[in-house]
């Protein structure tokens, strides 16, 4: 934990010991109501009756951040990106996923994952090459691109190592599943492209490649091409940032993240998959029996709870909201279910509207936690009816050499001093 | 529907732009045609079958040397591994508690590996080597999993008809495949 993240923790637990005393002064009775009723007064020069020091003189000047950052105060929310790596050139960074509201993932805290380091493209020589079973091979540069009619779509992206089958497992939310992030992405619909070139008979994939040091190349069923499938070049509002593909990349939304790919330079459309490296002996998954998954494309329904969660604490008796994220691949989010009581019953969250397709979905549960240790955790249900499994379900199915495509529930298990950890570590 | 009011500036620009366009009025006319040396340079991805493979070849003994010079750093003396993935070994390891999966127990087609060398490694200078070492060093991992004899030398023809121990050992996607409810 940062030494910030220590110092606001510190501050909002010395809050809320001030809350749980008046709760006490007024017989413990209901929470709310209970701080107007109390004579305690905190201590300090900012707080009341005095006036706060950055009342006292003016802020900073207009122009004093031609590009806006977060306050100081909030230095400590950044990606949770491991300090004992093996290497950084083809590695990933994971949202701080416990730290955020909402659905939409701020740019600079999205996920990375890259596998040849993140280049730096000057756009004005980034071309895209359309060519194989085309009618018309053709090249754009991206002042063509944005010409194109264009969409703006809300949609999650997951890597499909989100996380691994085996222990250790994470300690913290973003630790579990923070390969995992949601925006608002504008670009052109693949399929106006795809009918610029003109689509030959026969052609049935399309193998789509990076401009980045690993030249990474995924194949994707043209269905989805013609389907739902993006080129994108804008990421909540402003242009992509260099990790997410700057100025072009592949959007599959509900696909693993891999096949999105990023820095897009060329789509070759073919009749068969080219069978790459990322699609061989990566990305696959091997089963107890020695055969392994291939070409396991859809992220499947998931959900996880965000507060209270791993690495937090619960520092009052009363009042608490639970809440969280769930997502599907394979549309939008029917229902969430929590249980308070390690899975032995269930009860229905609130879904946060809108309720998108192959977006993130806030839930939100309102709880009375009377100190007491409990293992809450939620699981998704999506519009195909699909019920996001436990562990154990999932293990016993693909047992623990397999590594992608992890969709369990994740308990957290709440001590009698509020301390909440990973039930399943 | 926005193209109809498109249609007639397209039209003229489509037609002088790709010649004898036969859809011209259902496009946009936005880029431009691909020439073929510009495919050409950037068509690089091999099929599991080896097509797209350049001319050229190049042996174990050679590949030998691009590998001490060029992977050893990452992928260790003998393959073994480090930095980078373990390229040698682990056949008869995937049905174990203990898969070890490598370019000898699990890639399924020999062209992958040309093609993944030449378009990502050596990681600090990928797109480097030429053809003839991307076939040598090729047939050195090969040759270190005992897949191809010690003396061979590799070129399109011959890298296609290796037969990976692996090769039928995908299966297709079964999910969804936890029935919970």
């Amino acid at each position: 934990m940062s030494e910030h993240t220590t110092d606001k923790r510190v501050r909002e637990a010395s809050r809320r010991r001030f809350l749980q005393a008046g709760a006490a002064l007024a017989g413990g009775s209901a929470i709310s109501g209970v701080a107007g009723s109390t004579a305690l007064a905190e201590q300090g020069n900012n707080l009341p009756p005095s006036v706060p020091e950055w009342m006292k003189a003016p802020g900073d000047p207009m122009g004093s951040q031609p590009y806006g950052t977060p306050s100081v105060h909030e230095k400590g929310v950044v990606k949770n990106i491991s300090k004992t790596l093996p290497q950084y050139i083809s590695a990933s960074g994971r949202t701080p996923l416990q730290e955020l509201d909402g659905i939409i993932t701020p740019n600079g805290l999205f996920y990375e994952r890259h596998h040849g380091g993140v280049p730096t493209i000057d756009p004005a020589e980034h071309r895209l090459m359309l060519h194989g079973m085309v009618d018309r091979s053709l090249v754009f540069t991206m002042e063509d691109i944005r010409r194109f009619p264009s969409q703006s779509r809300i949609h999650f992206l997951e890597c499909s190592g989100n996380p691994v089958y085996t222990k250790p497992y994470g300690k913290t939310a973003s630790d579990l599943v923070g390969l995992l992030s949601c925006a608002e992405w504008t670009g052109v619909p693949l399929k106006t492209v795809l009918d610029e070139a003109g689509v030959q008979a026969g052609a049935k994939w399309i193998v789509a490649e990076g401009a980045d040091a690993a030249a990474l190349t995924r194949s994707i069923p043209i269905e989805k091409c013609l389907d739902d499938a993006m080129l994108v070049y804008s990421q909540n509002g402003e242009r992509l940032r260099p990790q997410q593909g700057y100025p072009l990349r592949l959007l599959l939304p509900g696909f693993e993240g891999n096949m999105n790919v990023k820095w897009l330079r060329r789509l070759k459309v073919v009749a068969e998959p080219a069978y790459s490296r990322e699609e061989t002996s990566k990305y696959t998954d091997p089963m107890p029996d020695g055969t392994s998954r291939e070409f396991t494309f859809y992220m499947e329904a998931k959900s996880i709870i965000t507060r209270p969660s791993g690495g937090q604490k619960l520092t009052t008796h009363g009042f608490h909201e639970i809440t969280g994220i769930a997502w599907s691949g394979h549309g939008k989010i029917k229902s969430v279910e929590i249980s308070l009581d390690e899975g032995k019953s269930w009860q229905q969250a609130a879904l946060q509207e809108p309720v998108l397709t192959r977006a993130l979905t806030r839930f939100r549960l309102p709880w009375h936690w009377d100190g007491t240790p409990a293992v809450i955790q939620s699981r998704a249900i999506d519009e195909t009816g699909y019920v996001q499994p436990t562990l154990a379900e999932l293990v016993a199915v693909r047992g623990l050499n397999s590594f992608y495509h992890n969709n369990a529930i994740w308990p957290w298990r709440i001590d009698a001093n509020g301390e909440v950890t990973n039930a399943q570590a | 529907m926005p193209r109809l009011k498109l249609r007639p500036a397209l039209l003229a620009g489509a037609i002088a732009m790709l010649g004898a366009a036969v859809h011209a009025e259902e496009r946009y006319g936005i880029g431009r045609v691909a020439t073929p040396a510009e495919i050409a340079g950037w068509n690089i991805d091999i099929g599991r079958d080896g097509s797209n493979l350049p001319p050229g070849s190049g042996s174990v003994e050679r590949g030998r040397t691009v590998f001490a010079e060029q992977c050893v750093a990452c992928h260790g003396d003998s393959g073994q591994g480090g930095v980078g993935d373990r390229l040698v070994g682990g056949q008869g390891t995937l049905a174990s508690p203990k898969p070890i999966r490598t370019v000898g127990s699990y890639w399924p087609y020999a062209p992958t590996l040309f093609d993944y060398i030449r378009r990502a490694m050596p990681q600090n200078a990928p797109q480097s080597l030429s053809n003839e070492d991307v076939y040598a060093v090729s047939a050195y991992i090969l040759s270190l999993n005992g897949i191809v004899p010690a003396n061979a030398v590799l070129d399109a023809k011959s890298l296609a008809a290796v037969k990976m121990p692996n090769r039928d050992g995908f299966v297709s996607d079964p999910r969804p495949d936890v029935h919970n409810r």
